[in-house]
């Protein structure tokens, strides 16, 4: 009896607590955790330096300053082989975002056009889109760039068989496919040129604006005004009219062959035209998965409910069916773009000056600084990941259900 | 009023029935089958039109090319001259001849021809490891040969003295008993006992007490170095290890990823988000190019087993997020039920929730595998030899000096057999646990 009213002793703390007391014991697990990884973590840079220590190697950045010293075969900013180290990774950044960049939207289109087709009534349209996404689902990225890239350079007429009885033809006069590239059109700016994107950047924010507006009002006063035509009519128009009142600034300087290669225009290397393809056509044929999972998880009352309020086939689509199946649809598309924009790395198959061969190769090989090119190589492509993720997280997020 | 009916013998009524007609000729048999499912609308129409043309012109050029292939040569200038010979220089041929003459090559890589069988035996002993996993139905005594397939298959692949394998073994035999004697005493010492001890064992006691055995009994196979594997076997080789070896670090990341711990939640994540969001082919640079300044000075072991680890550590994020899936799928009750009966975490963990949790992941799983199965091709830019990097090493003889398509057309045909036939089971597993679980 006493023993149970006398205050419990005021240092009643025992070592053995920090074991068996769940108060205390998820603080002792974290902590042995939390040094355990560090004594691995030490061990590791532990070796480290003394493997560099014993090779002589410092690590620093400072080459990244000095020198390059060698050529890029595509460059989007001034480049020579007297620019630095750094210059030849911006080089291969911008590589990397344009193929990335190409190859998401061309797999959207043809993952979206895809996989609505694939649930086509159609019996050969859906069987064809489904030997579509099974072969390239089941066969190795990397095949199939060699594969496109092989198609492209082996196949594809050389710049000489263009010339009078050669055999091959330009499509339309404009387009022109060897096996040196792709050329097309390429825009010359004017002298008002500046003006004119001016005008087209304003319009496109016009049309934005005017969708908005007119949803608001839909949502406000019921009151139902053309989406789709306006918004189009404002974006291009007085884009057009500016064209003509400025004295065409923007011309197309159509390629043209001279001498042994074409000359003028836009020149597309066949690298970056086989790893455009080929990302495009492998990941989308994930998307086509995706999309069509996306629809047929909208459930078929849905559509019947829409189609018994008297809403039309196309209404349906937009206004019912799409919405929910979007939300669907966009994580695993996210994670679609990451893997696009990671396997952009396997431009090294088809020799495409990517982040990975100017940081990641020729610099790392000439300078020998494999710890800090390596390093460098995973900041960008981890940051590349987040900023991705970011940017698909807040589409999500303005797509999701807003429920009470 | 009843006897009218009798009566009714008036012009007005039928009194044979009419012979059934047959339908109309639209509704019926293959012409109904064409309105509906190819001309149902003009846009389905055009479609079908679009569809057929699509497939017409694929096969206008690959048919021919694959029908009139050329079997049997021995280069493809020899190629060449039969093609000329028999069907004109203007036609096209595949010379599948290369495909006759190397396809050893392009399975084994430069594995030794008279040891061909121990791939294949370890193939098999894969696959009926594998069965007892991936099948219910058979029973579960048959798991002791999946738990002991590994050492087997490395015996057989490697091949050197049989009491390598034996003796590695062993450490897991001795992780389980000190785990199950120390049990009585602490969980969390009972885990770090677990760990600790067959490690020390692995990296102190093992080699020597190998040696004496061998020095004792020497009973071994020729040893093969693993740069001699190549070509599909190296696929499966690394893709299988990989997923094998990083399934526990992935339910271990998975369990952290989920756990309240707050610096076992973060570690857990940061690891998963950094291997994730950096490319399959740097880590294997890496791998090759700085794996080794990460051990201590005057470590060396060759590239393989360097890509192996690397894989690994890649694949157990890939799985640690399958897992994660499918420990959010196990509903609360189980946590709680498992909780209310006085289980400890490992306990619960062990003997409710992981059980539940891996069946609905296998399919994720196999997923994760085709992925990698795939992604193993990437090793050929760190100069091992898989599929594709043989294709290289095929042309550079003056014999097959560029040849390409029918190379990577039997390479690509591989992998989809293997491929499709794998995300079918997995497919198959899906509708499988859907219907149990409903």
């Amino acid at each position: 009896m006493s023993s149970m009213s006398e205050n419990p002793p005021r240092n009643s703390f025992h070592l053995s607590q920090l074991i068996y007391d769940t108060r205390y014991r998820s603080m002792t697990i974290q902590v042995v955790t939390l040094g355990l990884v560090c004594v691995g973590i030490w061990w590791l840079v532990d070796n480290l330096l003394a493997n560099l220590t014993d090779l002589g190697i410092e690590p620093s950045f400072s080459f990244l300053s000095s020198r390059a010293g060698y050529d890029i075969g595509m460059t989007l900013i001034p480049y020579s082989s007297a620019s630095s180290h750094l210059d030849a990774a911006y080089v291969g950044i911008l590589n990397t975002l344009l193929v990335a960049a190409l190859g998401i939207v061309l797999a959207t289109v043809l993952g979206v056009i895809a996989g609505v087709l694939r649930l086509s009534k159609n019996w050969l349209v859906s069987r064809l889109m489904a030997v579509y996404v099974e072969a390239f689902r089941n066969v190795p990225l990397l095949l199939w760039i060699v594969l496109i890239y092989a198609v492209m350079s082996e196949s594809t007429p050389q710049p000489r068989d263009f010339r009078e009885g050669g055999g091959a033809s330009m499509i339309w006069d404009a387009i022109a496919i060897t096996n040196r590239g792709v050329y097309v059109p390429g825009p010359v700016w004017g002298a008002n040129s500046g003006i004119l994107v001016a005008i087209f950047a304003a319009s496109l924010v016009g049309a934005f604006v005017y969708r908005r507006w007119a949803k608001k009002l839909l949502f406000d006063t019921g009151r139902l005004l053309p989406l789709v035509w306006p918004a189009i009519l404002i974006a291009i128009v007085p884009s057009i009219l500016f064209y003509f009142i400025l004295g065409r600034p923007v011309t197309l300087d159509y390629p043209a062959l001279g001498g042994f290669n074409f000359s003028g225009g836009l020149q597309i290397s066949t690298p970056l035209v086989a790893l455009w393809l080929a990302l495009a056509l492998y990941t989308g044929a994930f998307i086509t998965e995706i999309v069509r999972a996306g629809i047929l998880a909208v459930s078929k009352g849905q559509s019947e409910a829409s189609e018994a309020l008297g809403m039309r086939a196309n209404r349906t689509m937009s206004l019912v069916i799409l919405p929910q199946a979007m939300r669907v649809i966009i994580p695993p598309l996210t994670s679609q773009y990451l893997n696009l924009t990671k396997n952009s790395s396997l431009a090294i198959a088809v020799g495409y000056p990517d982040v990975r061969a100017t940081l990641g190769g020729i610099t790392l090989n000439q300078t020998g600084r494999a710890l800090e090119c390596m390093l460098l190589l995973g900041l960008f492509y981890l940051a590349l990941s987040l900023i991705i993720s970011f940017v698909m997280n807040i589409i999500n997020n303005s797509m999701k259900l807003e429920e009470r | 009023m009843s006897d009218t009916d009798a009566h009714v013998t008036n012009a007005y009524f039928r009194e044979t029935m009419i012979a059934q007609q047959p339908p109309p000729a639209t509704e019926t048999g293959a012409i109904k089958w064409l309105r509906e499912n190819l001309f149902p609308t003009w846009l389905n129409a055009i479609g079908t039109v679009v569809s057929l043309y699509v497939i017409y012109f694929i096969l206008s050029h690959v048919a021919p090319w694959f029908l009139n292939g050329i079997w049997n040569a021995s280069s493809l200038s020899e190629c060449r001259e039969i093609r000329d010979a028999t069907l004109g220089p203007d036609a096209s041929a595949a010379c599948f001849a290369v495909i006759s003459d190397r396809w050893q090559q392009l399975l084994f890589g430069f594995y030794p021809s008279e040891a061909y069988w121990r791939p294949v035996v370890a193939l098999v002993i894969l696959l009926a490891g594998l069965a007892p996993v991936l099948f219910g139905s058979i029973p579960r005594r048959f798991m002791a040969f999946s738990l002991a397939s590994p050492f087997i298959i490395f015996f057989l692949l490697w091949g050197g003295s049989i009491w390598l394998p034996i003796m590695a073994a062993v450490g897991f035999v001795i992780g389980f008993y000190v785990a199950r004697a120390l049990a009585s005493v602490n969980q969390i010492v009972a885990v770090l006992g677990a760990i600790i001890v067959p490690i020390l064992y692995w990296f102190v006691v093992m080699m020597p007490l190998v040696n004496i055995l061998q020095g004792i009994l020497p009973i071994g196979i020729m040893a093969i170095e693993s740069k001699q594997f190549g070509g599909f076997m190296l696929s499966i080789v690394i893709g299988v290890a990989a997923i094998v070896l990083s399934l526990p670090l992935g339910i271990i990341l998975a369990l952290g990823r989920a756990s309240d711990l707050f610096i076992v939640n973060k570690l857990s994540v940061g690891f998963i988000e950094v291997i994730r969001g950096v490319p399959l082919i740097v880590w294997l640079f890496t791998a090759s190019l700085l794996l080794n300044y990460f051990l201590p000075p005057g470590t060396t072991f060759d590239l393989t087993l360097r890509v192996i680890i690397m894989v690994t550590l890649f694949s157990a994020a890939y799985i640690a997020e399958v897992v994660r899936g499918g420990l959010a799928a196990v509903p609360k009750g189980q946590y709680e039920g498992a909780d209310s009966l006085g289980l400890d975490y490992w306990q619960s963990m062990r003997l409710i929730v992981l059980p539940q949790a891996l069946k609905i992941s296998i399919p994720g799983i196999v997923n994760t595998f085709i992925g990698l199965f795939k992604d193993t091709t990437l090793v050929v830019f760190i100069g091992l030899l898989d599929p594709l990097g043989l294709t290289n090493s095929i042309r550079a003889s003056t014999d097959w000096n560029g040849i390409y398509w029918e190379l990577y057309v039997f390479i690509g045909l591989l992998f989809f057999v293997a491929c499709y036939a794998m995300g079918r089971y997995s497919m198959y597993l899906e509708r499988k646990l859907q219907r149990e679980n409903r």
